[in-house]
């Protein structure tokens, strides 16, 4: 019997030759991700109760998003360390106030197919668009892995998700995890999510990656697309060439999975998901007409370029509904930079829009945008647990950059599809 | 397996329903406040009254995908701050499941926890995986800690582990 991607490279990563779902094995990281919320500030105070500096410098990408920009002491502080610990300890790829973690491991082409990273937030699983296995972890388990290298896993079961068919116009990726997050629910510990079909095939990174990144919303290790010329290519794009073996990193034919999905997108609605859970979700015009307050776009997984540019696609020429706002916060200053340079960012200004820093800002209620009591917001981030974006009273729902800004210039929950016609 | 470990724990049960996710045990809105303070919003958002009356050695029992969501280890510390003895959950979310353990707070995957009350005293072996309400008298058995697990846990987490793994010149950090 054939072996899954994620059990090939585990097996890999692991020395071992193959290995089977349930076994416990330990891994050697090939590359680990610390971002200024759980990196350093919690890291570095271990390394010195322990007397140890970090295994592998070259093998830590270090990025500030979390806390940028600095707003107060504390954040400043945090900031501060984060400097502290790159210069300490030599690491060079610190990316400091240059966008969300995760999109920055993207943009500078560091995931490739068959790799093995960690990293110290939830959606870490995003890199998994690469064909690589990166998961999340805690700060106090990233600190093993700066000491160790190492990291022991259970070696999950596969469940595969296929997609066929084309999308209708004003429906992405994050209606499919939208969709998933109901259909199969959030509840899927010691399983990878492996996404496939053509639908997913012919999906640009930017979106195979809104895929990955909500794998940790469906509760998996981690979620997996297998690479292609397209996966190779964004690596290129970026200014790396990947290795040689990296088209081979494939699952077998053969291989067993726990479940397999096949799912029609064309036959997908825009999906909307209610407060306060990502599972809590449907065709967007269950909840049509429901009054907002703010219209969010930002986070990792919903204000990339490609999000920027389909928010502008529905505000070229309209106006945020009055007694709406409509805050704009790009993953990444590159994609703030494409974006000004094409025209995305003065349709989004033009149309009434708060332009706000790069970074994970409102999204976990750490930066601008925060929410106060009884407000309702619809926004393109992953999670709309109660009171992650601000008061315990506050009502997320969670859409694509389309459904959000179709809601924006509606001043009510709206399918974007009314927009894109 | 390490003597360290305390096998037994015995405290008042806790109870929380499905999906009790990591937001809600560590606001992020007191990321930036001191490590107390977030402490003592822990699960605000669901029982006000946990992190006020909650006492060492407390259990926490809870539904299916305990700690759903982020990876801030804060909510598990935040538990662990407040004395919580143990986390009895029908299932976990992975990142908080790693977390709770690394931070030597055991965590035992237990089908049953819809039969406990709030407030039933509660005992739990967390090596052999028994748990025994003192209340009602019920009494179940789940599994105990994973083998690989035992002698970190029992150390009192990554941490201490790590320490000891250090001074033996071993920094592996597996079994």
């Amino acid at each position: 019997m054939g072996a899954t991607l994620t059990e090939k490279i585990l097996a890999r990563a692991a020395g071992r030759s193959a290995v089977r779902p349930g076994e416990v094995v330990t891994c050697k990281v090939d590359l680990a991700l610390l971002l200024d919320s759980g990196g350093p500030r919690r890291i570095w105070p271990r390394l010195k109760e322990l007397g140890v500096g970090v295994w592998d410098p070259d093998r830590i990408v270090l990025c500030t998003d979390h806390f940028t920009p600095a707003v107060d002491a504390e954040s400043a502080a945090i900031l501060k360390l984060t400097r502290d610990f790159a210069a300490e300890f030599g690491i060079r790829r610190f990316f400091d106030m240059q966008g969300i973690g995760h999109v920055v491991l993207a943009e500078q082409g560091f995931l490739e197919p068959g790799m093995f990273a960690c990293g110290g937030d939830s959606h870490s699983s995003m890199g998994g668009a690469f064909g690589c296995y990166m998961a999340g972890f805690g700060a106090i388990e990233m600190t093993g892995i700066v000491v160790t290298g190492e990291i022991w896993l259970q070696v999950p079961e596969t469940i595969r998700a296929d997609w066929s068919g084309r999308f209708a116009a004003g429906v992405v990726a994050k209606d499919i995890m939208l969709f998933l997050c109901r259909e199969i629910g959030m509840e899927n510990a010691f399983r990878v999510i492996e996404f496939g079909g053509d639908t997913v095939a012919r999906m640009p990174m930017p979106e195979r990656m809104v895929l990955t990144n909500m794998a940790a919303e469906l509760g998996a290790e981690t979620g997996i697309v297998a690479a292609d010329a397209t996966t190779l290519a964004a690596i290129r794009a970026a200014g790396r060439e990947p290795a040689a073996d990296a088209p081979g990193w494939q699952g077998d034919a053969d291989a067993r999975y726990l479940a397999r999905h096949a799912f029609d997108a064309a036959a997908l609605a825009p999906q909307v998901a209610a407060p306060h859970s990502p599972a809590n979700s449907g065709p967007v015009g269950d909840f049509a007409g429901e009054r907002i307050d703010q219209a969010y776009i930002g986070a990792c997984v919903g204000a990339k370029l490609s999000d920027l540019r389909m928010a502008a696609e529905v505000l070229r020429g309209r106006r945020v509904a009055p007694g709406t706002r409509l805050l704009v916060a790009p993953a990444s200053t590159r994609a703030m930079a494409e974006a000004a340079a094409d025209g995305t960012l003065a349709a989004l200004t033009g149309a009434g829009a708060y332009l706000l820093p790069t970074g994970c800002g409102a999204c976990a209620a750490l930066g601008a945008g925060i929410l106060a009591d009884g407000e309702t917001c619809i926004s393109s981030t992953n999670r709309n647990f109660q009171g992650r974006m601000g008061a315990n009273s506050a009502r997320v729902f969670l859409g694509s950059p389309y459904t959000v800004a179709a809601s924006a210039v509606a001043g009510r929950v709206a399918d974007p599809r009314e927009f894109l016609a | 397996m390490s003597d360290s470990l305390a096998h037994v724990v015995r405290g008042r049960a806790w109870v929380f329903g499905d999906a009790v996710n990591t937001d809600v045990m560590a606001p992020g809105i007191y990321f930036k406040a001191p490590f107390e303070e977030l402490a003592r919003h822990c699960l605000e958002a669901v029982n006000p009254a946990f992190a006020r009356e909650v006492r060492p050695g407390d259990i926490v029992v809870a539904g299916r995908n305990f700690g759903v969501g982020s990876a801030r280890e804060q909510a598990a510390m935040a538990l662990r701050h407040l004395g919580v003895g143990a986390v009895l959950a029908v299932s976990f979310g992975r990142i908080f499941y790693r977390n709770a353990l690394n931070f030597g707070m055991p965590a035992l995957f237990f089908p049953a926890a819809a039969e406990i009350r709030a407030g039933d005293e509660i005992e739990v072996d967390v090596v052999a995986g028994r748990i025994r309400d003192l209340t009602t008298g019920g009494e179940w058995t789940v599994n105990g800690l994973p083998p690989h697990l035992m002698a970190m846990v029992g150390a009192g987490g990554l941490m201490p582990w790590l320490k000891a793994r250090l001074a033996a010149g071993r920094a592996g950090v597996a079994p």
